[in-house]
């Protein structure tokens, strides 16, 4: 798809309550095609809670979320169930890691393949021999995208049996696996070392470049969301309180006051 | 209006009695999310050491009263020492393991007490001689309610306060609910969570044996079975309600016993069974965490 | 073993000598009998000495064997003869021509097995291989799709009534226009697995929301109710008495003697076996399998890879429900007489301990833990009525000792041999 039909994403206006709490306030978003985008802010600011709203886990209590697809218009995706939201080309990670843990690294990838197979109940009991291409084209894909993750080494080992940072790799190659336009990633580096995630920014930015897939993530570690993205999106108590470029963000006192306290 | 009347306070009484069950299940399952299988048979041995028990000190030719009283405190004690030697022999090692396979093992823990009974026992349904006092004043309203109900409805009404304090104000009580909301946070804050689960399979157990003297009372008959399908009841009481709470597990018993007994008394006794699992399905149906059950939103 | 540990645990097993000792005291010891609304006891002194030695010395063996399971990862993997022999055995069978011999040695004595061992041992492994079906199916929804289901007997009663019901009704039928009555069985065989699927898909519609236990006592509810009114229509089903006299297929346009008709309804479920064991296998390896196995392993992760839960579900309950529909049928062909009572919460609840007692979500385990539940039973029939009491010990035992199972799952590994790269080089890879 060229860059410029590509669709981005589109929030406006979102709201979610819980019970008494406002855990997100009114907060506009706007992704633009191909860029690296970050969502920061202090423990409870609603970041994690704006990505469930936007993968469908949650549904909204106000505001609408749209993917723009240019002059075709925009698609309101808002409330609607997460695997339809996923279809529609929008990938997401965990930050408490849910990987298929019981099932091997290899698995856990072909799964996030399941919708560009096509195989039903009959095929898999028939096993014709499209079923069987299919089956081997996806082997094959998966495994492409276990290299570019740097895990084919673990390719059958158990999910739950690997270390940390290869557990937080595997989640981002599963999501890719899906084919999305849009990469959500909820703290790819938490509990990762300074090598690890040093490893991990070069693979962001080589996702977005190689890949064509625009990237909107949550950090906490400064260093990486500095060097990584593009513009960064500050969330303090569910409510915007600062957007704009890395240096932007650096310098503006309302973030150092959220992030430092009273 | 009448027949309705008394309907419904042999619900009620039916209804206090599946509580007094319900309450075991609905605490074991809050704090080790476990379907305890064999709960419905520690009620059984319960009836069982009372009539035993029981019999022993009537022949002796001690007082009724007495008699009553002795043999529910063995039934109490006898209950809480098999709901705590179950849970370390067949739970304490599954603990870390698949939540399946302590089911399997509860499922084999009440086989193997159901089949302990009737080889040591008996296979016969025995009739239960009650101790339970008539009460005079209750005689020009018999019809409605009798004097077994009525002590059915008043022990268990003691019970759930009582039960509620300890809960809320005891040291225990905190410990408990704190393991039923995070056992791992309750273990790093200081909780002793072994001797939290088996306090509440004592206490589970022990209400379940005061269930299974009232209810053998009531019936008048015992048998190495009855378990079963009381505790299947039971559990289905404390889904009801939402598993896991105490008052959900009380209000889900007397819904479960109004309907049995309307549902019986107006429609058929054929399906006197099937009233219980009918109320469940349609339930679960609108409300599927239960009527009190907590709607939790998983966090992602 | 230090001394001073020996110690500790002899008084450990003491303690509990005590223990058991007081708590079986009023059961063991005391017998009651009821007469004229009086009960009696009378005193067995000779059962205590019985209790109190037979609680210490399985005391002391339950904690050593409970020491030794603990440790046995670390020492296991070298040295044991178990281990040993397992590895020996993995080796052999990764061989395709030993696979395929011992495979072909396996059918061969399936086989010849009513002929060698008779009517009574091959009814016994009619009624094993029934369930072996049975396990199979339910391994789909709780091994594969993790959705706990205890009224699995009621997709079994739909597969038995159907051919019952299709008896009683069109049997008349086929008598007049002349055709015999054993066709009747080869076209319930498929319609009791459309029918149970039907059945299937449509009691699982309300439930689709609910979570873990509740599905599980749900279902539960569904497969007791589905029994009362099988018991209470007694108009056409029969009721509490069933339907009897149920043909057992014929042979082409013979009728069989008993005896042969055993053999043959062996073979035919041996076939049906086989055949399940081949489709759950491919729908295992297959993008529909490892749907349901990611739905298993977490519904949020797996509904954010694009997989529609709902469909899953039902295909899941669906795929269950076909096999048992399929037993059904054959349990009514072998014992010519269906009632309720062969339908029970406890038959559920059967299947449910072989597959986790087999291994949950391993297709050996579930074939093995069928064998295990339906045949162990029938062996220890010389031990009369302690049967029962074994068999409960045993199950916990086993899970206790092998909490994933006998048989736990072997994932399939996959080996890549890279493409040949541009400079001519093969690398090949793990
Ligand atoms: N399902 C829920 N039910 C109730 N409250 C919730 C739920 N999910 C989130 N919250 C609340 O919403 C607020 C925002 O939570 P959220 O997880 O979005 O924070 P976050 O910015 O991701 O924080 P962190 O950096 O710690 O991950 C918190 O106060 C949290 O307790
Ligand atoms: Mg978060």
């Amino acid at each position: 798809m060229s860059d410029v039909a590509a669709p981005i994403l589109d929030i406006h206006n979102l709201s979610m309550v819980f019970g008494g709490l406002r855990a997100i306030d009114d907060v506009s978003i706007h992704i633009k095609s191909g860029e690296i985008c970050a969502l920061i802010g202090p423990n409870g600011a609603g970041k994690t809670t704006i990505f469930n709203c936007i993968t469908g886990v949650y549904k909204p209590t106000k505001g609408s979320i749209a993917i723009e697809h240019g002059e075709r218009g925009s698609e309101r995706i808002e409330g609607l169930k997460p695997n339809i939201i996923n279809k529609k080309g929008l990938a997401r990670t965990f930050q408490n890691i849910r990987l298929f843990s019981n099932m091997t690294v290899l698995e856990n990838v072909m799964i996030g393949r399941h919708n560009s197979l096509k195989a039903g109940i009959f095929k898999a009991i028939m096993r014709d021999r499209a079923t069987r291409e299919e089956e081997q084209r996806v082997i094959d894909e998966s495994h492409d995208i276990l290299k570019k993750m740097r895990l084919d080494m673990f390719i059958n080992e158990t999910a739950r049996n690997l270390p940390y940072g290869a557990q937080r790799r595997l989640e981002i190659a599963r999501a890719l696996a899906t084919d999305p336009f849009l990469l959500l990633l909820d703290e790819p580096v938490a509990g990762m070392n300074p090598q690890e995630t040093k490893e991990l920014e070069e693979t962001i930015n080589l996702i977005r470049d190689r890949e064509k897939v625009t990237i909107l993530l949550i950090e906490h570690d400064m260093s990486l969301v500095m060097n990584v993205s593009e513009r960064i999106y500050v969330l303090d108590y569910g409510r915007l309180i600062a957007e704009g470029t890395p240096t932007d963000i650096k310098g503006n006192p309302e973030v150092i006051k959220a992030y430092l306290g009273e | 209006m009448d027949y309705f009347l008394k309907l419904f306070l042999s619900g009620t009484a039916k209804g206090s009695i599946y509580a007094l069950i319900a309450l075991g299940y609905t605490m074991v399952y809050g704090i080790v999310q476990l379907i305890n299988f064999a709960h419905g048979e520690v009620y059984m041995i319960g009836g069982f050491v009372a009539l035993i028990v029981g019999g022993f000190f009537f022949t002796l030719g001690l007082p009724v009263p007495l008699v009553l009283l002795l043999s529910i405190i063995a039934s109490v004690i006898f209950s809480s020492a098999f709901g705590f030697t179950i849970e370390r022999l067949a739970y304490k090692p599954l603990r870390s393991k698949t939540r399946l396979s302590a089911l399997i093992s509860a499922i084999g823990i009440s086989i193997v007490l159901q089949n302990f009974v009737l080889l040591a026992q008996t296979e016969k349904y025995l009739s239960f001689p009650s101790y339970l006092p008539e009460l005079p004043f209750l005689l020009p309203v018999r019809e409605y309610i009798n004097s077994t109900q009525l002590i059915i409805l008043a022990t268990t009404s003691v019970i759930m306060v009582a039960l509620t304090l300890l809960i809320k104000f005891t040291r225990m009580g905190k410990s408990m609910r704190a393991t039923a909301q995070d056992k791992h946070m309750a273990q790093l804050v200081g909780v002793n969570i072994n001797q939290v689960i088996s306090v509440t399979f004592v206490i589970g157990s022990a209400l379940a044996a005061v269930g299974g003297v009232l209810i053998c009372s009531y019936m008048g008959q015992i048998n190495y079975y009855i378990g079963f399908i009381a505790g299947i009841k039971a559990f289905v009481a404390a889904v009801l309600g939402g598993i896991g709470s105490i008052p959900g597990a009380v209000l889900g018993s007397f819904i479960l016993g109004w309907t049995e007994s309307l549902g019986t008394g107006y429609i058929s006794s054929d399906y006197e069974d099937a009233y219980a699992f009918i109320i469940l399905i349609l339930i679960l149906i609108i409300k599927p965490d239960g009527i009190l059950g907590k709607n939790q939103k998983q966090k992602v | 073993m230090t001394r001073k540990l020996v110690i500790k645990e002899v008084l450990a097993s003491l303690v509990s000598m005590l223990w058991f000792s007081v708590l079986l005291f009023p059961f063991m010891v005391m017998k009651v009998n009821v007469a004229s609304g009086v009960a009696q006891i009378r005193f067995r002194w000779a059962a205590m000495p019985v209790i109190a030695i037979a609680a210490f010395v399985l005391s002391f063996l339950w904690r050593r064997a409970l020491i030794w399971n603990e440790h046995r990862g670390d020492k296991l993997s070298t040295s044991s003869p178990f281990a040993l022999a397992r590895a020996f055995i993995q080796k052999a069978l990764s061989k395709k021509p030993v696979r395929r011999t011992s495979l072909l040695v396996l059918l061969a004595l399936v086989a010849v097995y009513p002929y060698a061992l008779g009517m009574y041992h091959t009814n016994i492994m009619i009624t094993a291989l029934i369930y072996v079906i049975l396990a199979l199916g339910l391994n789909i929804v709780v091994g594969l799709g993790g959705l706990l289901n205890l009224g699995y007997a009621a997709f079994f009663a739909f597969g038995a009534y159907t051919y019952g019901l299709l008896w009683k009704y069109a049997g008349p039928a086929f008598v007049s226009a002349g055709i015999n009555t054993g066709w009747i069985f080869w076209i319930a065989l498929p319609l009791a697995g459309i029918i149970a699927v039907i059945f299937g898909i449509l009691l699982s519609l309300p439930v689709l929301r609910l979570r873990g236990d509740y599905l599980a006592i749900i279902t539960l509810a569904f497969g007791e109710i589905v029994r009362m009114v099988l018991q209470n229509s007694s108009a056409v089903t029969g009721g509490a008495t069933g339907i009897s006299l149920i043909p057992r297929p014929w042979l082409f346009n013979l009728r069989l003697p008993p005896r042969q008709a055993a053999t043959y309804i062996y073979y035919i479920v041996l076939i049906l076996v086989i055949f399940t064991i081949f489709v759950v296998r491919r729908i295992e390896d297959s993008r529909v399998g490892r749907a349901l196995e990611a739905m298993r392993e977490d519904e949020i992760a797996c509904e954010a890879m694009g997989i529609d839960l709902v469909r899953n579900k039902l295909a899941t309950f669906a795929l269950g429900a076909f096999w048992a529909g399929i037993a059904g049928v054959v349990l009514a062909a072998q014992t010519t007489y269906i009632n309720p009572d062969s339908f029970t919460l406890w038959e559920s609840i059967m299947v449910l301990m072989a597959i986790v007692i087999g291994g949950t979500g391993s297709i050996p385990g579930a074939i093995g833990g069928a064998l295990i539940l339906k045949l162990l039973p029938e062996y220890f029939r010389p031990l009369a009525q302690y049967r029962m009491l074994i068999y409960g010990i045993a199950m916990i035992i086993i899970i206790i000792f092998k909490p994933d199972g006998l048989i736990p799952r072997n994932r399939k590994k996959y080996t890549f041999v890279e493409k040949v790269a541009q400079d001519g080089k093969a690398e090949v890879q793990a």
